[in-house]
């Protein structure tokens, strides 16, 4: 099966900047996929290239099989993006906006589907409100419907629910996680790394411009190894246990464990050192830890 | 293939036409003005043609003039606000060919500068009887010129990164060009070096065609203003062309 996305020795580099540094990834149909990294990591960038804002200095991307550079129409058909910025024309109405972009694909009799998009992003009461008068959580609606309007494939999300209320990031969800289900591939930036865990079958973590782990979120967070015992007790913290990256704060402190099989040693040193424990608790770790372990490891 | 090229083209008219007392009733003013002014002032003192009284020469001209500048002003206001207002990233997201692009931009300024210039020559009805003898090339050279400053005010936004480069380029480039390309005088009149130096500003010729399609004089022969208005059209139209399919300014 021809993959969603594919990108193959991608470089960018702006001035002496190097945006992106030989990317090669494919992410198949119907993925859900989640591209992480901090800000200035690549991300955007490499969206950019995807849908034609920027072009690569090297390398080859190709949506659905079809080349960003040489079959860029055919490209940009099968590709629905929400930009990162809250950008709007400020002479539309909501469904002014969306028909206009509608019309941009050649699709000038979509009304249903406009009117379906609408209604799922609560956006039908605003319908003939002009751009400038909606909210900026109504106006990051408005960019979702109107990548959405030509039925991409393809979707890409990049940073969708930045400064969006819950309730908008619910009903957001609910509808991407539809239409993914119906079999839309969909590619998800975000710094909200619980949204990202909850959602993305894989991720890819981008530092610098590198793809640095590329795994499902729970391989990766198996990757770090580190649990985290939470212990409050009575007495001193025996000196085996003051090992490197222990955290105390008056008589609770957090020591970090590499494994489930460190627990009872742990515990056993507590009870020969004769410490009564008031308060116990084992922490896994997610993958903000793994994000955070990620980013200050040195590649 | 599906295109997005009506939809932009409508997008782009729907943009000026909503604020048509700003696009359209403005311009058409500013030269009514010119016209209550100097149609009143020299009419019976000045007689550019045998014949035709300076009101009857100073309409034409001042309606092609305002054709122009408002050609220019649509497509270059038009991308350039998209640009700085980040809006332009939902037409460069579109499957739409280069050509598409252009053309829509192109054409919508055809149809801003036409509807001015059809404003201007209207509202100057009280002060002249306007007589048609040479509809085709009147038409011929009100698209030509239209076209290509609608094609010129797409390159100055591509090319300008501000609002206020864009209104150095129209102070400076524009406002010269099509205030000093005879519509408030024949060339005749000038010293011989001035006639020389019109004849080297390609907006005269322009002018003196679309005069003709009314008076069927002119300056210079139609066959020539219309080589030399269609040459500047094709250079424009493929320098914006080409800018347009690089990206310029556009895509990073």
């Amino acid at each position: 099966m021809t993959a969603a996305i594919e990108l193959a020795g991608v470089n960018k580099q702006f001035g002496t900047l190097q945006a992106l540094a030989d990317i090669d990834l494919t992410i198949q149909q119907g993925e859900f996929f989640g591209l992480l990294g901090p800000n200035g990591a690549g991300k955007t960038t490499l969206i950019s290239i995807l849908a034609g804002l920027a072009r690569a200095d090297s390398g080859v991307a190709k949506i659905l099989g079809h080349n960003v550079r040489t079959q860029y129409r055919l490209a940009r058909r099968l590709l629905g993006v929400v930009p990162q910025e809250l950008v709007f024309d400020p002479f539309f109405t909501v469904r002014e906006a969306l028909r206009i972009q509608s019309g941009y694909f050649g699709l000038r009799q979509n009304d249903d589907w406009i009117e379906e998009v609408m209604y799922n992003l609560d956006l039908t009461p605003k319908a003939d409100s002009n751009m400038r008068a909606l909210s900026g959580g109504m106006k990051r609606r408005v960019l979702v419907a109107q990548a959405l309007v030509h039925k991409p494939p393809v979707i890409v999300l990049d940073e969708p629910t930045a400064g969006v209320d819950v309730a908008l990031r619910r009903g957001l969800w609910a509808f991407i996680k539809r239409l993914n289900a119906d079999g839309h591939t969909v590619v998800l930036t975000t710094h909200y790394l619980e949204e990202a865990e909850t959602l993305c079958g894989r991720i890819a973590m981008l530092k610098a411009g590198r793809v640095i782990a590329l795994d499902s979120a729970a391989n990766l967070v198996r990757t770090l190894h580190s649990l985290q015992l939470k212990v409050r007790i009575e007495g001193v913290l025996p000196a085996q246990l003051r090992i490197e990256g222990v955290a105390s704060l008056g008589d609770c402190h957090v020591i970090p464990l590499r494994d489930y099989d460190e627990l009872e040693p742990t515990l056993s040193v507590l009870r020969t050192c004769g410490c009564r424990i008031v308060e116990l608790d084992l922490q896994q770790p997610d993958l903000e830890d793994v994000f955070i372990h990620l980013m200050n490891r040195d590649h | 293939m599906m295109t997005g090229f009506p939809t932009l083209l409508y997008k782009e008219v729907l943009r000026f036409w909503k604020v048509a007392l700003q696009t359209v009733a403005a311009p058409v003013l500013t030269s009514l003005l010119y016209v209550l002014i100097f149609a009143n002032l020299l009419d019976r003192r000045l007689e550019v043609y045998p014949g035709v009284p300076y009101a009857m020469f100073l309409i034409p001209g001042l309606a092609m003039m305002s054709a122009l500048q408002n050609a220019f002003a649509n497509s270059s206001s038009s991308l350039i606000q998209s640009k700085m207002t980040g809006n332009v990233v939902f037409v460069l997201l579109a499957p739409l060919s280069h050509l598409e692009f252009l053309g829509a931009y192109v054409l919508a300024a055809i149809l801003r500068g036409i509807v001015v210039g059809a404003g201007v020559l209207l509202v100057a009805v009280p002060f002249w009887a306007p007589t048609v003898r040479e509809p085709v090339w009147l038409v011929a050279f009100c698209v030509v010129g239209t076209g290509t400053f609608g094609a010129f005010g797409l390159i100055a936004a591509l090319v300008v990164d501000k609002i206020d480069q864009m209104a150095a380029f129209q102070n400076f480039v524009i406002m010269p060009l099509t205030f000093l390309s005879g519509v408030f005088f024949s060339i005749h009149s000038l010293s011989e070096f001035w006639q020389k130096a019109s004849h080297l500003n390609p907006v005269f010729y322009m002018i003196d065609g679309f005069r003709y399609g009314f008076f069927g004089v002119s300056d210079v022969a139609p066959q020539i203003s219309i080589s030399i208005a269609l040459a500047c059209f094709a250079t424009i139209f493929s320098i914006a062309y080409v800018l347009v399919a690089r990206g310029h300014k556009l895509r990073a």
